[in-house]
């Protein structure tokens, strides 16, 4: 069995510390998964705005090519695990697009299964588990659970949790010894969308965020989107800044991973010092 | 020679705008059978029932038809008036050319033909029609009333006042529903204790009235004027009689847990009176928490009783009784605010609902009526108030407005400012709904001791350094507001009963897509239910608040009244009737009748030289209430509804298809 | 100024919400003004016109203020409002609406937006895979706005995350799907740099 594993452009870029470290988690975990052969772009961020057909057609493409490999779509990236369920949702319950985006495909789709996140298969193999492998402890380190919009909204089809009091991350989270902080944006938008055309107002979006863990007493911010990650990261102007880091990045370094593999060495806001201050790294 | 008269309605414009009236006549009148067509503006009006009783004596009519409404608005009317002329009425048949057929259509040329047609169908049944005579029954004059709220206390009141014998079935350890817990009730501020109490004390003590608490119905048969129940009284393990109410049991008892009464906010004991006016004014023990039932130990509340009135051995109590009307008024309850995560209740312990602010602003309340935040028990200086939380919002809760919120939202700032003088209160607001007499003068005094009312909803609230902060918008404004407050109360919608709909099934009457029950018609039967001796009062049957309620409750007492003051019922001869030659005695009627109407009877007859006795259906006109589901159940044809015989539905489908 | 005549909407009254629902923007005559999406709205505090007033201008029919309304493109795209609407409004879906026909009648308010989304979409069209350094460099050429950011790009580019473009091998069939993008309307190609063709109608939606 396993899983058809689908990166997304950003983690080919920006984002390839979550790439490396999504990869390794999954190696550690002896979970199964192949590329997906051929990907192509969903879309995210713009078809949407464009063409309501496009946001359904770009990420189709691949849902169908997983379908051909008979496994689970999986991906790391909160914006490609949106427009992917977004469109399985949408080839299933409008046959009129669905015939049209099919068409140009020359293909089928079932949807036997739901398109998944990197969280879906790590919460699949269990909380419990993935804390039995756990070799490093995190003890003290305390985190600030970040979720963003995409993971949990729109709630038709984005399901990772409940949208307005989510508590998965914190479960894994804490597999690795790590104390999650209670606080109150962990859902709130941190404008990632608008980071390229609108920087002033997203510098004052995720300030704010970084701002309000800082006060519940985080010493960094977990998030499982790439989008986040980029703009939290790129985008804090508070007076403390927080490294922002991948769930698998942490997962990784309480496996005992090298910290290297994992890419922690190429964030904005340095993330190893605080690692090292803890001794963790 | 059947000699049937027609009389086609305009009704005004409602019928004559859309039909072509003197066209159906016309048709009509070359119907066989037909020897009398003519038309009215209204023909229900007295000058349109004069005609007919007219022209049944001048043109011997022995059969009517009324090309009108539909029978559910006027076939009472026309067959009194057809009775009243001498004729059988059930040899009266309408054709609904007005909401079959006029109110549906726009097209006159589609709609005329349409109207012959009806008209032509009414003719081939009423042709059919024979003489029917309806029956009397005898009625039980004892009222059955199903919840001891302010809805079920007045409708007692009223019936047992009336000189008949009521018995209420409350399913607590007392009577008086939610507005015992209520501190004053909007819009003149009366302390609803004040005027509760006396009300339950009267019920109470009526030679009248009899009072089943902690007591449920289990089953109810049988039909109006004659309804079998039985009802289960749960065993209090205390005996009434004996119990002077001392409430040292309650002093000396070692268990408790959160008090329903107060909403959570406080406790009561495993043997506890809900609040200290109950009534019965006895103590009731809660078996699941008490430590002589889970543990098999304590037993101390029977050691300190000085009258010896506990009784651990007490067992349930079922009771099976006659009844001749029933009303139900079971009441609301409050909606689960917990679905709202954004609000954040049953996290924030400081975010509480409208009923437990209630009981903080009660002198018999946890707090002895200080409002005091429960997180940690500090007087609040800001209160914002959240309407529609679950009402009119089809996301999360449900579609219809709950009706008393924007009223006690009100009183909630009024009260507040009472007992806190320096402290704001904000209202999030996207209606103020205040029609009802000096409602709108409640508001405006709202607005006055300085509440700020704020339009729009709230979007999300949160915990920060102690406050809650509550994120809104300001529609008027066209800006986002937030307010650092102290305390969050949030208007929960009044919701049905959660067993509503097995309460209805109980009665045999309908509910409604959300469980409220259903009234028989929305402006003109708004009381009686679609179930004959069965009446609503109160919140059951949808939300509204005490003033409406009790009206509500009255008017269910005077139908039961004017219900009893017939020494009989005459039922309707529309009822279903075996012919017992063509019955082969299967009995398959039986198994679909919803009524349990069909007995089994044997019967004897001659075959030839033999004497034969053989099993054939029965119907007990009492209990048929003439569904016909048994008449299309029977494979000999042997079941008829009469009115409706098989016979006639045939001729009807012949005249419209043929 | 003049007052707001509403009779002069009536013509688009209904058939202006129906081209909205169409794109996507579903239920939006059922919006009954509670504020609660703005009240949610991270980024209500930047716009000029709150989501609900915009949700307002397109039950009125006020097309051409609802589609120059700066808000459409302010929106992130979160979903919080969509998510707490009471009446099931999908508001991000009508700002997204919006925006498809804002780009497809060529309302132009907002040029860095516009340009970001066409940038975006025309690489896709050529790779079949967005490449985050070329679309950096070629929305900055189309948005004039060149010396942003350029110390966050040069620190990426030495950790190599910023790599030059590949295309993948299907990117034929990708490009099909760009063809079926709508069913029929007349399109017109908009040169915004050498090499990118894109794509808008020329008629409305
Ligand atoms: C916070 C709040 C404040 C309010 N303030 C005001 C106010 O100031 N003024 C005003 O006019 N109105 C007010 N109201 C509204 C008022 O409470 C209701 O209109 C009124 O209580 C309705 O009475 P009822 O008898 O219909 O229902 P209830 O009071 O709910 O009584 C129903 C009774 O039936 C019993 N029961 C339920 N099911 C069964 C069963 N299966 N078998 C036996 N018994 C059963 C229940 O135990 C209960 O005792 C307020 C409501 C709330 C929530
Ligand atoms: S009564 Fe007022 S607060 Fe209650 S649901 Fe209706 S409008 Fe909302
Ligand atoms: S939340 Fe929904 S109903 Fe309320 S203003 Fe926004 S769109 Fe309208
Ligand atoms: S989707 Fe857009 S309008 Fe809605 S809350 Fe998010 S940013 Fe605001």
């Amino acid at each position: 069995m396993g899983y058809a594993y689908y990166p997304g452009c950003s983690l080919h870029g920006t984002a390839k510390e979550y790439d490396m470290s999504s990869r390794a988690c999954l190696d550690f975990l002896g979970i199964q998964y192949r590329e997906l052969p051929d990907w192509s772009c969903c879309g995210a961020s713009s078809a949407h705005s464009v063409d309501h057909t496009l946001a359904v057609s770009l990420p189709a493409r691949n849902l169908t090519l997983a379908e051909q490999m008979n496994l689970p779509l999986m991906t790391p990236c909160a914006a490609c695990y949106s427009r992917l369920r977004g469109a399985h949702h949408a080839l299933r319950s409008d046959p009129g697009l669905a015939k049209k985006v099919l068409t140009v495909l020359g293909s089928e789709y079932k949807g036997r299964y739901e398109p998944l996140s990197i969280l879906d298969v790590l919460y699949q193999y269990g909380p419990e588990a993935v804390g039995e492998k756990v070799t490093k402890k995190l003890k003290e380190l305390r985190v600030a659970c970040y979720y963003g919009c995409l993971l949990l909204r729109p709630p038709d089809y984005a399901k990772f949790d409940d949208p307005e009091n989510p508590g998965k991350m914190e479960r894994l989270v804490e597999t690795t010894g790590a104390s999650a902080v209670d606080w109150p944006h962990r859902t709130e938008c941190c404008g990632a969308s608008l980071s390229l055309s609108d920087t002033k107002l997203v510098v004052s979006l995720a300030t704010s965020i970084v701002d309000m863990a800082v006060r519940h007493g985080a010493e960094c911010i977990v998030t499982a989107c790439p989008m986040c990650q980029a703009n939290l990261d790129m985008r804090q102007r508070g007076r403390t800044k927080l490294p922002v880091y991948y769930v698998t990045e942490l997962l990784g370094l309480a496996f005992g991973l090298e910290p290297k593999r994992l890419g922690l060495t190429t964030h904005m806001v340095n993330a190893i010092s605080l690692l090292r201050a803890k001794q963790l790294a | 020679m059947i000699r049937v008269g027609v009389f086609v309605c305009w009704c005004g414009s409602n019928i004559a705008g859309t039909v072509d009236v003197g066209k159906v006549a016309e048709e009509a009148a070359r119907i066989p059978g037909v020897v009398h067509v003519e038309q009215n503006k209204y023909t229900c009006s007295d000058p349109g029932q004069d005609s007919i009783r007219k022209a049944i004596k001048e043109h011997r009519l022995d059969r009517v038809v009324v090309a009108a409404c539909s029978p559910r608005m006027h076939e009472n009317t026309f067959r009194k008036c057809a009775a009243s002329a001498g004729l059988n009425p059930y040899l009266v048949e309408m054709a609904n050319i007005r909401e079959h057929c006029s109110w549906v259509h726009s097209d006159m040329s589609v709609s005329t033909p349409k109207a012959v047609d009806i008209v032509r169908r009414a003719v081939a049944k009423v042709k059919r029609c024979v003489p029917l005579h309806p029956s009397t029954i005898p009625v039980e004059k004892r009222a059955l009333v199903i919840g001891g709220g302010i809805a079920g206390i007045q409708a007692a009141l009223d019936i047992a006042e009336a000189g008949y014998d009521v018995t209420v079935v409350e399913r607590e350890p007392t009577i008086g529903g939610r507005m015992a817990q209520l501190d004053k009730t909007f819009p003149t501020l009366d302390c609803s204790s004040c005027i509760l109490t006396p009300k339950m004390v009267d019920a109470a003590s009526h030679p009248g009235i009899r009072i089943l608490t902690y007591a449920e119905v289990e089953e109810i048969s049988g039909y109006v004027g004659n309804f079998e129940v039985r009802v289960r009284k749960r065993a209090r393990s205390v005996d009434e009689a004996r119990c002077t109410a001392c409430g040292i049991c309650i002093l000396k008892c070692p268990t408790s847990r959160d008090s329903e009464f107060n909403m959570g906010l406080g406790t009561r004991k495993a043997i506890y009176m809900p609040f200290p006016q109950a009534v019965p004014n006895k103590p009731t023990i809660d078996r699941e928490i008490c430590r002589h039932f889970t543990a098999g130990k304590c037993g101390i509340c029977q050691k300190v009783c000085p009258s010896g009135a506990v009784d651990f051995s007490q067992e349930d109590q079922v009771l099976t009784e006659k009844f001749g009307a029933v009303v139900a008024a079971t009441g609301a309850t409050q909606f689960s605010v917990e679905v709202y995560g954004e609000y954040g209740y049953g996290r924030y312990p400081d975010v509480i609902t409208g009923l437990e602010l209630e009981r903080l602003i009660s002198s018999t309340g946890p707090t002895d009526g200080k409002i005091r935040r429960p997180s940690d028990g500090k007087i609040p200086k800001t209160v914002v108030f959240i309407k529609c939380v679950g009402s009119r919002d089809e996301n999360k809760g449900y579609p219809y407005c709950s009706k008393a919120c924007c009223m006690y939202t009100a009183k909630h700032a009024i009260l507040l400012k009472e007992k806190i003088p320096s402290a704001s209160a904000y209202v999030f607001y996207m209606d103020v709904r205040a029609g009802g007499k000096d409602y709108e003068e409640f508001y405006k005094r709202s607005q006055e001791m300085g509440t700020r009312y704020v339009r729009g909803r709230v979007s999300r609230i949160y915990p920060l350094d102690g406050k809650l902060i509550v994120q809104g918008e300001d529609t008027l404004l066209g800006e986002r507001v937030e307010v650092e407050a102290d305390l969050v109360v949030l208007a929960a919608a009044m919701v049905p009963q959660p067993d509503a709909p097995e309460m209805a099934r109980k009665l045999g009457i309908s509910y409604n897509q959300y469980g409220f029950f259903s009234e028989a018609h929305p402006k003109l039967r708004p009381v009686e239910t679609n179930t004959a001796g069965v009446f609503l009062a109160g919140t059951c049957q949808g939300p509204k608040d005490i003033p409406e309620t009790v009206a509500q409750a009255s008017a269910a007492a005077a139908k039961v009244i004017s219900l009893f003051a017939k020494s009989e019922l005459s039922t309707n001869p529309n009822v279903a009737s075996v012919d017992e030659s063509l019955c082969s005695g299967c009995l398959w009627c039986s198994n679909v009748c919803p009524y349990k109407a069909i007995e089994e009877k044997i019967i004897t007859e001659r075959a030839g030289k033999e004497t034969v006795t053989r099993t054939v259906a029965s119907v007990n006109t009492g209990l048929c209430q003439g569904c016909g589901a048994c008449t299309v159940a029977c494979r000999d044809g042997a079941m008829n509804l009469l009115g409706f015989t098989n016979e006639q539905i045939l001729a009807e489908v012949e005249a419209l298809c043929l | 100024m003049n007052h707001l005549n509403l009779s002069r909407y009536e013509g688009e009254w209904l058939s202006f919400a129906q081209t909205v629902e169409a794109e996507g923007g579903k239920k939006v005559l059922s919006c009954y003004q509670c504020g609660k999406c703005s009240a949610g709205c991270p980024l209500s505090f930047a716009m000029e016109q709150q989501p609900h007033q915009v949700m307002r201008m397109v039950q009125l029919g006020l097309s051409d203020r609802a589609l120059q309304s700066p808000t459409i493109w302010r929106c992130a795209g979160c979903f919080t409002c969509t998510t707490r609407c009471p009446r099931g409004v999908d508001i991000a879906g009508v700002m997204s609406a919006l925006r498809v026909i804002a780009l497809a009648r060529n309302v132009r308010t907002s040029r860095r937006a516009q340009a970001f989304h066409k940038v975006f979409l025309s690489l896709i069209k050529r790779y079949g895979r967005i490449n985050e350094f070329e679309l950096v460099v070629r929305y900055k050429l189309a948005s004039m706005n060149l010396f942003q950011d350029l110390d966050l790009g040069l620190r990426m580019f030495m950790q190599g995350k910023l790599k030059p473009p590949r295309g993948i091998a299907g990117v034929r069939q990708v490009r099909a799907l760009f063809r079926h993008e709508k069913g029929g309307g007349k399109r017109s190609g908009l040169r915004l740099l050498p090499g990118l063709q894109l794509t808008r109608h020329r008629e409305g939606v």
